[in-house]
């Protein structure tokens, strides 16, 4: 009985594979489960920008592409299993916003020659690209928010001596920025306070009894999906300060602020990239992608922080892509060459401008040694009354000297792990 | 007409007690061992291996396992993914420590450290029973999760809380890490899922399995009768979580390859574990396997039906899912209590009849 299933999956698989001729993103989505609410907005910006090429621009150098969406719930296995039935389809990058399926997928993708891009999650010693080949974490990674975080805290006065608390999901996610804290408080003399929060984070009654009876002086959160709102709200149930308490940019969207109402007046977020819907781009998308019914999802998620993370994500793939028809002078680009576009891609502001997003994030080169980019941070702020966040600091840079030594570390015992010469 | 015992003789005593005593029985199972060793190993594809093939073997094992506990001596256990992860972890430890000793023993003892493992949890188990024994098993999942959370001797000190499994080769061929060929880790777990299931149903049919089903109907007059319920209770722990801990390594170890605990064996894999014995029948070795494979393809199949044949939105399907299967597990248990065994028990009874009833 098991092998005929077997068979007919195989069989179903194969009747429902179109020919390829076209440039195939896919894009491994959770609409379901306690992440949703980060997965929905993020899903959306992501095809949307790719309905929008298609219909404007006819694709990526004449070529149109296709987003193939797989549900993965935020769940390793299902990851695996939307990885394994995506990649024969020609798949060019993966990005599985989950730091969990990353860390599944990063000797996969090594393996089968995928280049992976994990914009602002995943491993972070991933931007030593001598060591991992195939993997990319640019514009800014975890290591990155951590410093941002603690240099927007000294940039408000002095830190030494203060009490910050780390309130961070207990996963590989969560668990990232302990290390460069623990650095940074040494460095600059902030006692850390670490609170761990267990999956899925709708109980966290304990956690912030302890923050009330501690009194830190700044909290700075790594969480993401129920676990954001209810945070925020535990929170305003305190009364802890609420310009005292930053979250990373998975703890930066409408969905964490909007439930907690007045009282996330004034929550702060890291960013590394711009906010709003103000930019000619998003006309386009009325335009093109709304206006014609071709919107992602509900479609009512634009111009959302995610949704605009998932067009960032989106725009990055394509640029990546065009970077790689001009490498190697042919349209049907394969992922072995999408690799070579990721690892020479140059975003300036002249390109962003002519794309619609003046401004939208920093500019930056990446190159074979270095897959992360250069890690500006900014800070953005909520407005509870006008429902909306904005840039309250510039893109700024964070403390590499501290960060490089732990990238190099780490991916050093990586390389050792698993007999990688490093190299370029 | 096929199935039937008619000129089927046993002239001694172990072709008597043999396992599959009608000889179309015994045929088709070495038919159904046959293929699966000597021709899906061709056909395998890294998509039918990771997607089918590595889940349904390796849940087979932990079913068989739970089914050992519950099925056949009647204690309830909601222990199973913690089980798991002391097997993987146990695992991980094993292969970082002494990376020349083979992959396949390192599975073993896994298994044997899970079992001592179990034991330690099943001891109140001589106190307690039904639900009360359910919340201590309960207790265990939540104690050890919380524990490879905590201690971070468990996962070498690596800053992101994960295990990673390095590269291990069997007669120089690698079934752990990224570069493995989809058949070698098919075959590497084709063998303990079928040792598993032989150890198990010989186990089941001896006196220890006899033990085992008295404790289960009734343990009181089993006590009467001779039976030593501490020796039952704990052994039938014991056997079980060895099951369920080889489960748990092969899952990190040649599935997964990189393990966080809290998401991978969480409460939610000691239910999923659970639904297979209760689908596929409590009490049977053919169910463990029917039951792991209901819930292992059925997701996959209705994923292929909804989003690639029919084009509907992926989270619609992802939803549908959940109902269905839902809706299965009541259906199972009003229409057919004993589960996807019992279904095929009454064919057999049908088709020994088959042509003439009556």
């Amino acid at each position: 009985m098991k092998y005929k299933l077997g068979t007919y999956a195989v069989a179903a698989m194969m009747v429902a594979s179109p020919v390829m001729a076209d440039l195939v993103f896919p894009s491994l989505s959770y609409r379901t489960g306690p992440y949703a609410a980060g997965g929905i907005p993020f899903a959306d910006g992501y095809a949307d920008y790719f309905t929008l090429l298609n219909e404007r621009d006819g694709g990526i150098g004449g070529v149109a592409t296709r987003v193939l969406e797989c549900e993965t719930g935020y769940n390793t296995e299902k990851g695996v299993e939307c990885y394994e039935s995506t990649k024969g389809e020609g798949s060019l990058v993966y990005q599985p916003l989950s730091t969990g399926i990353t860390y599944q997928l990063i000797p996969k993708t090594t393996a089968d020659g995928i280049p992976m891009h994990t914009m602002g999650y995943g491993r972070t010693s991933a931007a030593n690209g001598e060591v991992f080949s195939h993997t990319f974490n640019y514009p800014a990674n975890y290591w990155n928010g951590a410093s941002g975080a603690i240099n927007y805290l000294m940039s408000q006065g002095d830190i030494a001596g203060k009490k910050i608390a780390l309130v961070y999901h207990n996963s590989a996610y969560g668990k990232e920025p302990i290390r460069t804290l623990e650095e940074l408080s040494e460095k600059h003399g902030f006692e850390l306070m670490l609170v761990a929060v267990d999956h899925p984070g709708q109980e966290q009654k304990s956690q912030w009894l302890q923050i009330r009876r501690e009194r830190p002086d700044n909290v700075i959160m790594y969480g993401w999906g129920v676990m954001n709102q209810v945070a925020i709200q535990e929170a305003a149930n305190i009364r802890y300060p609420m310009e005292n308490f930053i979250g990373i940019w998975w703890s930066g969207s409408e969905n964490d602020v909007l439930p907690a109402g007045d009282a996330a007046n004034g929550y702060k977020a890291l960013t590394f990239h711009g906010v709003g819907s103000d930019f000619p781009v998003f006309d386009d998308i009325q335009k093109y992608v709304v206006d014609a019914g071709k919107a992602a999802g509900a479609g009512d998620q634009i111009g959302t922080v995610l949704y605009n993370r998932g067009l960032y994500a989106a725009m990055l793939a394509a640029e990546a892509a065009k970077t790689a028809q001009d490498i190697h002078g042919e349209a049907e680009i394969t992922p072995a060459m999408m690799r070579d576009g990721m690892e020479a891609l140059e975003i300036t502001e002249a390109k962003m401008t002519e794309l619609g997003l003046p401004g939208f994030g920093p500019s930056f080169n990446v190159s074979c040694e270095n897959h992360g980019g250069p890690g500006l941070i900014g800070m953005t702020q909520w407005d509870a009354s006008a429902g909306t966040w904005s840039l309250i600091s510039e893109f700024s840079a964070t403390d590499m000297d501290v960060i490089q030594p732990l990238i190099d570390e780490d991916s050093a015992s990586y390389a050792s792990e698993n007999n990688i010469e490093a190299g370029c | 007409m096929f199935y039937r015992e008619a000129g089927d003789f046993s002239t001694t005593y172990p072709q008597d007690s043999q396992t599959f005593p009608i000889k179309f029985d015994r045929y088709r199972y070495y038919v159904v061992l046959a293929v699966a060793v000597l021709v899906m190993p061709f056909v395998m594809t890294d998509y039918l291996v990771n997607s089918i093939f590595l889940p349904f073997l390796i849940y087979a094992i932990a079913a068989i396992g739970l089914n050992i506990l519950t099925g056949y001596c009647g204690q309830v256990s909601l222990g199973t993914g913690g089980f798991m992860a002391v097997g993987a972890y146990a695992c991980y430890k094993l292969m970082t420590a002494f990376p020349d000793v083979n992959i396949f023993f390192h599975v073993i003892l896994a298994g044997g450290i899970t079992a001592l493992v179990g034991t330690a949890f099943g001891l109140p188990s001589l106190r307690i029973k039904g639900f009360y024994l359910a919340v201590a098993t309960l207790a265990a999942q939540f104690f050890l999760v919380w524990l490879f959370n905590k201690v971070s001797w468990f996962y070498n000190y690596s800053a992101s809380g994960q295990i990673n499994a390095p590269e291990r080769t069997v007669f120089g061929i690698e079934v752990t890490g990224p570069n493995t060929e989809a058949w070698a880790t098919y075959l590497f777990c084709l063998v303990f899922t079928v040792g598993a299931a032989i150890l198990a149903r010989n186990l089941t049919r001896g006196s220890i399995g006899r033990e085992w089903m008295a404790i289960r109907d009734m343990d009181i007059a089993a006590e009467i009768i001779g039976v030593n319920p501490l020796r039952a209770k704990l052994t039938a722990f014991a056997v079980s979580s060895f099951f369920v801990g080889v489960s748990g390594a092969l899952f990190f170890a040649v599935y997964l390859g990189a393990v966080e605990v809290g998401e991978v064996f969480g409460i939610t894999k000691s239910f999923l574990v659970l639904f297979m014995i209760i689908i596929g029948g409590l009490g049977s070795i053919f169910g463990s396997f029917a039951g792991a494979a209901f819930l292992v393809v059925l997701p996959v199949v209705l994923k292929i039906v909804g989003v690639d044949l029919m084009g509907w939105p992926t989270d619609i399907v992802a939803h549908f899912q959940l109902v269905i299967v839902g809706g299965l597990i009541i259906m199972f248990l009003i229409l057919e209590p004993h589960g996807l065994a019992q279904l095929w028990r009454v064919a057999k009874e049908k088709l020994r009849l088959w042509p003439f009833p009556h």
